[in-house]
């Protein structure tokens, strides 16, 4: 496949409705063959812990009572799960931002393996060569 | 097209975007060139997104086949 622009995304909101869409996001740039570079912060990087990755995060307040009713219903892989495949189909890196990890007091070890490592934000800078998705 | 000739057969149906394309993708990774895999899908989605990654990919689209609320997608493996 040819060398394509990379996805840089900021993932910011821990809901589970925002990482779907972002997990959506990162598994069809994957397949088409993108680099996808995942930045973690705040509410996102809380979301992805071993402990609770899976837990109900809720979904963001736009939502409303009707839109969270029609998200359980609908069902659908897990988003976790799609960043699974995603990173096993495609060349994906998804980095906590150190400044959040030390807010919240968290190692590496405290996250989900999906996470590759922790790093600042001009690390994740390194890697970005077009624009930014900030969700 | 008749059965016999297919290596492996997906049943993706009920399963929302992307999982039908992430799927067919293991497929055909685990899979040898020249076999021939059948995805069926009942989401939108697919229609559209399985031939683009197969055209991506450089892998041949044998077969469409529009069935009652799903697709039957029909992949060779080329390389």
């Amino acid at each position: 496949m040819d060398e394509a622009q990379t996805l840089s995304l900021v993932l910011f909101s821990g809901t589970d409705d925002k990482l779907n869409a972002a997990s959506v996001l990162t598994a069809g740039a994957a397949a088409m063959g993108r680099k996808v570079n995942v930045f973690l912060q705040y509410w996102a990087l809380d979301a992805f812990r071993a402990d609770r990755i899976t837990k109900d995060h809720g979904v963001s307040s736009e939502a409303g009572s009707e839109g969270a009713a029609l998200m359980q219903k609908h069902g659908g892989q897990h988003w976790s799960e799609i960043f699974r495949q995603a990173k096993d189909i495609g060349e994906v890196g998804i980095h906590a931002c150190s400044l959040s990890m030390e807010m919240f007091g968290l190692k590496v070890e405290d996250l989900d393996p999906l996470v590759d490592n922790q790093e600042g934000v001009a690390s994740f800078f390194l890697e970005v060569d077009g624009p930014v998705t900030f969700i | 097209m008749t059965t016999a000739n297919i290596t492996r057969s997906i049943d993706a149906r009920g399963m929302p975007c992307p999982g039908p394309l992430m799927s067919l993708i293991g497929a055909i990774r685990e899979g040898q060139v020249g076999d021939v895999i059948e995805v069926l899908s009942s989401d939108e989605g697919s229609r559209s997104d399985i031939p683009a990654w197969i055209s991506k990919a450089g892998h041949e689209l044998v077969d469409l086949v529009e069935e009652d609320g799903f697709a039957r997608f029909i992949i060779r493996k080329v390389r």
